[in-house]
């Protein structure tokens, strides 16, 4: 009988001790998995300092930020152009696409009818997954010509082309976040809202959009992101020319697309193909603004 | 005894649900109405057709008359803002804007186009003063009213109402999720508002109606059982049904 029992009870521990090590086994898969972002990230900062900062060092930090002229092939490595290019087409973009992109967050909301907002809905998350380089494509053969012929120009592709093709990318981001921020706003405030005889749109303007303005901000950071990042897109519509952005009709190249475009014919180990990686290093400072500036929002979000 | 507020063979249906049967009400003017009744009698739907908030219900159908001065509310000519300016309401939970105590009190008048900057400033201090709160709140007043208390922010919430100038204030269990003390300031309030306003409340407490009203209106399963002054309802209830009700015997 004791020997039995004894059994019964040593097999009890083999099952628990099993149990025990596949917990553990999980718990670390689980950490490795998370841990290959962190080191993704991690890797890909040092990288870029490492590749991106000698040849700004060679070059001159200011020289290379301040100066005006790009020549790679001739050893001319001012990034000033892109710069700007990239600043004046994100800019362009949220001017046109935040005012669309929250109004319509307004409309699927707090006033289309369910199957409207459905439509509507779907069509934006469609929109979402287009790739980007079928927006290049249609932007190349549909907007550039458009372009060309309503403005009477040498060739459409410019600055305009890309920010109007850049607008279109961030909506559909601007829209989502917005849409949910907006739709967590309690329904007792616009009540209170109506009660006091303020009508429907006034209430959605000075009580729904003000409540949800975080997550409207955040909306909107999302979209700057996704905007200073994008390249395959715009290198097919913005004439990729490292000009200054004197118009909206100046062929320009953003700094994404410089990279993008040069890669392939700087020599390995010159400073022309380094100083890609220094512009790369400063698109990602950009990027990291941008991301600082979004756990501000989301941060004071969950403050109130 | 001149009413205000006046509803004839007034139904309503949610869908398939007659949640109002046949209501005659008076609520005269300059007192207190209360509205009491079980859960789901339909004293609170009741008090939102009054400033057809119930508008908003998807699926609702209305017949009837409610009469505001002497006109139909749900007359097609009539402009619902109008209304609603005219019939102020108060919730249940209290519902500041998330904004300075300030802005709150002003949003009304700036919806009517109120913009002077001095007309606005009067305008809040009377209305809060009016609602008993401007001695709690008159050195902050730019901070955010979603940092007083529950039942200052309630107070803020009839000033907010009171500062459109309405005529009658309706409160859906304005003191339900209250403390005693916040309650009490609450109910002393009311007293001092009939003054000046015609107000109709929906309570589940009956010592709160027997306290605040001078008019009660009994509410059970859609129906208005009885309507009297409080006094003589809760003294000599003319139904069976009522009598049940305030001596505790269900509900």
């Amino acid at each position: 009988m004791a020997s039995e029992s004894k059994k019964v009870q040593s097999k009890v521990q083999t099952a628990r001790r099993l149990r025990d090590a596949v917990e553990l086994l999980v718990k670390n898969i689980f950490f490795l998995c998370g841990f290959v972002a962190v080191a993704s990230v991690l890797f890909i900062s040092v990288y870029l300092v490492i590749s991106g900062l000698p040849a700004m060092l060679e070059i001159g930090v200011t020289d290379f930020l301040l100066g005006d002229t790009w020549d790679g092939k001739n050893g001319v490595y001012g990034i000033l152009p892109f710069i700007l290019t990239s600043l004046a087409g994100t800019a362009g973009a949220v001017v046109l696409g935040v005012p669309m992109g929250v109004l319509t967050a307004m409309f699927l909301a707090k006033v289309a009818g369910n199957r409207v907002a459905a439509v509507i809905r779907s069509a934006v998350a469609l929109l979402a997954g287009i790739p980007s380089v079928v927006y290049g494509l249609v932007g190349m053969v549909v907007l550039v010509p458009a372009i060309q012929k309503a403005f009477h120009l040498s060739s459409g592709a410019c600055l305009l082309a890309a920010i109007v093709v850049l607008t279109v990318m961030i909506l559909p981001s601007i829209i989502n976040v917005a849409e949910t921020a907006l739709r967590a706003v309690p329904k007792e405030y616009e009540e209170a809202s109506l009660a006091l005889g303020a009508t429907h749109t006034e209430t959605i303007f000075r009580v729904s959009l003000p409540a949800a303005r975080s997550g409207v901000a955040t909306a909107i950071v999302l979209g700057v992101g996704r905007a200073i990042g994008e390249a395959m897109a715009i290198i097919m519509v913005s004439g990729n020319v490292a000009n200054m952005p004197g118009s909206l009709f100046t062929p320009v190249r953003f700094l994404t697309t410089a990279i993008a475009s040069e890669m392939n014919y700087a020599t390995v180990g010159s400073l022309w193909r380094q100083s890609l990686f220094s512009i790369a290093l400063v698109l990602f400072l950009f990027i990291m603004l941008i991301n600082v500036a979004l756990n501000v929002f989301i941060k004071n979000k969950k403050e109130g | 005894m001149n009413a205000i507020l006046k509803t004839e063979h007034l139904n309503l249906w949610y869908g398939q649900n007659h949640a109002l049967k046949d209501i005659n009400l008076e609520m005269p003017q300059n007192q207190v109405t209360a509205l009491i009744g079980p859960s789901g009698c339909g004293k609170s739907t009741f008090l939102k057709t009054l400033d057809r908030m119930n508008d908003l219900v998807p699926s609702v159908r209305i017949e009837g008359k409610v009469m505001y001065r002497d006109q139909n509310i749900f007359d097609p000519q009539v402009d619902v803002t109008w209304l609603r300016r005219h019939v102020g309401m108060v919730f249940q939970k209290p519902n500041p804007f998330p904004m300075s105590i300030y802005d709150n009190i002003a949003y009304g008048p700036r919806t009517h186009g109120i913009r002077g900057k001095k007309q606005l400033d009067e305008i809040v201090e009377k209305s809060l003063q009016g609602a008993a709160i401007w001695d709690e709140v008159k050195d902050r007043l730019k901070k955010s009213a979603l940092s007083l208390s529950g039942g200052q922010q309630q107070r803020i919430c009839i000033a907010r109402a009171m500062a459109v100038e309405p005529d009658v204030l309706l409160m859906d269990e304005a003191t339900s999720a209250l403390d005693p003390i916040s309650t009490s300031k609450i109910e002393d309030l009311i007293a001092e508002l009939k003054k000046t306003y015609t107000i109709v409340i929906v309570t589940h407490n009956m010592q709160q109606a027997t306290r605040v009203s001078d008019r009660c209106a009994f509410f059970l399963h859609g129906e208005l059982v009885e309507a009297d002054d409080t006094e003589k309802l809760f003294s000599v209830p003319k139904d069976k049904r009522t009598e049940d009700y305030i001596t505790g015997r269900f509900g």
